[in-house]
């Protein structure tokens, strides 16, 4: 059939394999990284990777129910992070970031999913809802405008400069021993933060009722309407705890890297957009499996494909590893890997 | 059968939509035990009378009642609290949730004890028992007509719409769809079907309506209109 398409899709394994073997060699031959160094590239790969997971739910989330890709959530997610460095930037002033960093990060913890929450409830109010009715392109496009309006309102408010939270206490940054594995102290916080905020995010749209309603809403609105469910509330809903995940991800991304800036959303946006496209979009383990895989990819991608190449400075690449994994995932299985069907199917 | 005061009811209710006049003039009453009909073909305003009933169209003039209140006006929601509930057109389930969510989402706005609607409906379809934990969308076509009339029970209405029962189906399930419809009447439900398959509507009705763009022509009862030759010719498909 697609003669071409069948090309890449050999090309791009046989490239895959060449460099994973050109690694395999380089380790056989004691130039490559070591087993610790390739330990920290997983750890440290999950941890990015659960935070992408946790951004990646309010785009699938917002996807499910009004089938179009909020571009505006990766400032979401920077918002949350932005207010969160303000309130932890003032514990630290006050000394309670020092004496008592367990309720000091959760006091950012919270302000930053209230933001996150807030922004993305009004982003949906006042740029969404009046669209609703429009073809999917326009809210689409309406999304990367909104997006530029959150980063430069957020550059013009508070500069242009990175901000960086107060550093983490000791016993963050030293390792700890899991499973007889050493894990940096704060990797491990992120990744138990993000699995615990998941399975609470799993059971709430599961188990209760609003999360029952979103998956009514997601299905079918005319009919969940006729169940006497209220659409236009449970899309409010919908884009508030997809807020509140990207607010637990803007704290998580400061205890990864500590810097926040106007432009801090742009690119873990468009990951965890990835991610979510990656696991299969409309669904939500899918979304959070999506991230870990993409953080994994990006993490190990590196040095096990490129560096086989003999390409130098390869962790420089991520990104292109990343958005390679993207491209491979829709040429082999554009559902995504999770994907059941593409709900505009079931939407029609 | 018939009580005094008509569950459902319309008095001279008309619709536009934009400059477009589409319900003309309609009055019924449905009464309470009663499988009423309301017979139609294609761009007769069936669709549009369910919709009114619904409150998402809202009559430009004219009243809507249910039990004697006017409801125009109120929101979907405020109207399925009423006790309207619709089994709508080609079934409509919740695919992807179990079929015990979507009996369960049937009855999201009440607030009692459901667990008795759901044990009748169960004994009245004792096939669902074993599908409870299935996802609505592997099941058979009969099967999935079961769910979706038990949805709809569930909210325990006083009136049941019908929209198209037979739309689309095998005619072993059209006759099976209208078994459905008489035993849910006879366990107590008020049943109003909006069908274009007459005869099959009027073998099982008390009253039929035939509507002809946007106003009735003829409202009689079933075996009246059965016996009609105006109606057997126009809608009974027998060549006169």
């Amino acid at each position: 059939m697609d003669t071409f398409l069948w090309i890449v899709r050999v090309g791009a394994i046989i490239l895959l394999i060449w460099g994973v073997a050109g690694t395999v060699v380089q380790g056989l031959s004691g130039q490559g990284p070591t087993g610790e160094a390739w330990r920290d590239l997983v750890v440290a790969g999950i941890a990015q990777g659960a935070m992408y997971g946790l951004i990646a739910l309010g785009y699938s989330m917002v996807y499910g129910v009004l089938g179009f890709i909020n571009f505006a959530h990766g400032e979401v997610f920077m918002s949350g992070g932005m207010v969160g460095f303000f309130v932890a930037n003032y514990l630290w002033e006050v000394r309670l970031w020092e004496t008592n960093f367990v309720l000091a990060i959760l006091l950012v913890l919270l302000s930053s999913i209230l933001t996150s929450t807030l922004v993305a409830v009004i982003v949906e109010r006042i740029a969404y809802r009046p669209l609703r009715a429009s073809p999917r392109l326009i809210p689409l496009i309406t999304s990367i405008g909104i997006s530029f309006f959150l980063q430069y309102t957020f550059a013009g408010l508070f500069g242009v400069a990175v901000k960086n939270y107060p550093p983490p206490p000791d016993s963050l940054r030293s390792r700890v021993s899991l499973l007889g594995l050493e894990i940096e102290g704060s990797k491990l916080l992120v990744i138990v933060v993000a699995v615990a905020t998941m399975v609470g995010l799993y059971l709430f749209v599961e188990k209760t009722r609003t999360g029952r309603s979103i998956r009514a809403v997601a299905e079918d609105k005319e009919i969940a309407a006729l169940m006497g469910i209220d659409v236009n509330r449970t899309i409010v809903a919908t884009f508030a705890v997809g807020g509140a995940m990207a607010g637990v991800a803007g704290t998580l991304w400061a205890l990864l890297f500590r810097g926040v800036s106007f432009i801090t959303g742009f690119l873990p946006g468009i990951k965890a957009f990835t991610a979510a496209v990656l696991g299969g979009i409309g669904n939500l383990p899918g979304a959070m499996a999506g991230g870990v895989l993409l953080g994994l990819f990006e993490g190990v991608g590196p040095q096990l494909v490129l560096a086989g190449f003999g390409i130098p400075g390869v962790s420089q690449l991520k990104d292109v590893v990343a958005f390679t994994a993207l491209v491979l995932v829709l040429i082999f299985k554009p559902t995504g890997l999770f994907g059941e069907r593409l709900s505009a199917e079931d939407r029609a | 059968m018939a009580s005094s005061r008509p569950v459902l009811e319309f008095r001279n209710v008309h619709t536009h939509y934009g400059p477009v006049h589409i319900l003309k003039d309609v009055s019924l009453s449905i009464y309470e035990g009663q499988i009423v009909c309301l017979l139609g073909g294609n761009a007769s305003g069936k669709t549009t009378t369910l919709k009114t009933v619904l409150g998402m169209v809202v009559p430009t003039a004219g009243e809507v009642l249910i039990e004697g209140e006017v409801v125009n006006g109120w929101r979907t929601a405020q109207i399925v609290a009423r006790g309207v509930s619709m089994v709508p057109e080609n079934r409509r389930l919740f695919k992807r949730m179990t079929v015990r969510e979507n009996l369960e989402i049937g009855a999201y706005l009440r607030k009692d004890d459901t667990s008795a609607d759901y044990e009748r409906i169960l004994d009245m379809f004792p096939r669902l028992k074993e599908r409870l934990g299935q996802r609505a969308g592997t099941l058979s076509g009969g099967e999935q007509q079961m769910v979706a009339v038990g949805r709809a029970l569930m909210a325990r209405p006083r009136v049941l719409l019908m929209d198209e029962p037979s739309m689309g189906l095998a005619p072993v399930l059209v006759a099976q769809n209208f078994d459905i419809i008489r035993q849910i009447n006879e366990a107590g439900t008020t049943v109003f079907v909006v069908e274009q398959n007459a005869n099959m509507a009027l073998s099982i009705a008390d009253y039929g309506y035939v509507l002809q763009t946007g106003k009735i022509v003829l409202a009689d009862t079933a075996p009246n209109l059965l016996a009609n030759p105006e109606m057997r010719q126009a809608y009974l498909g027998e060549v006169g």
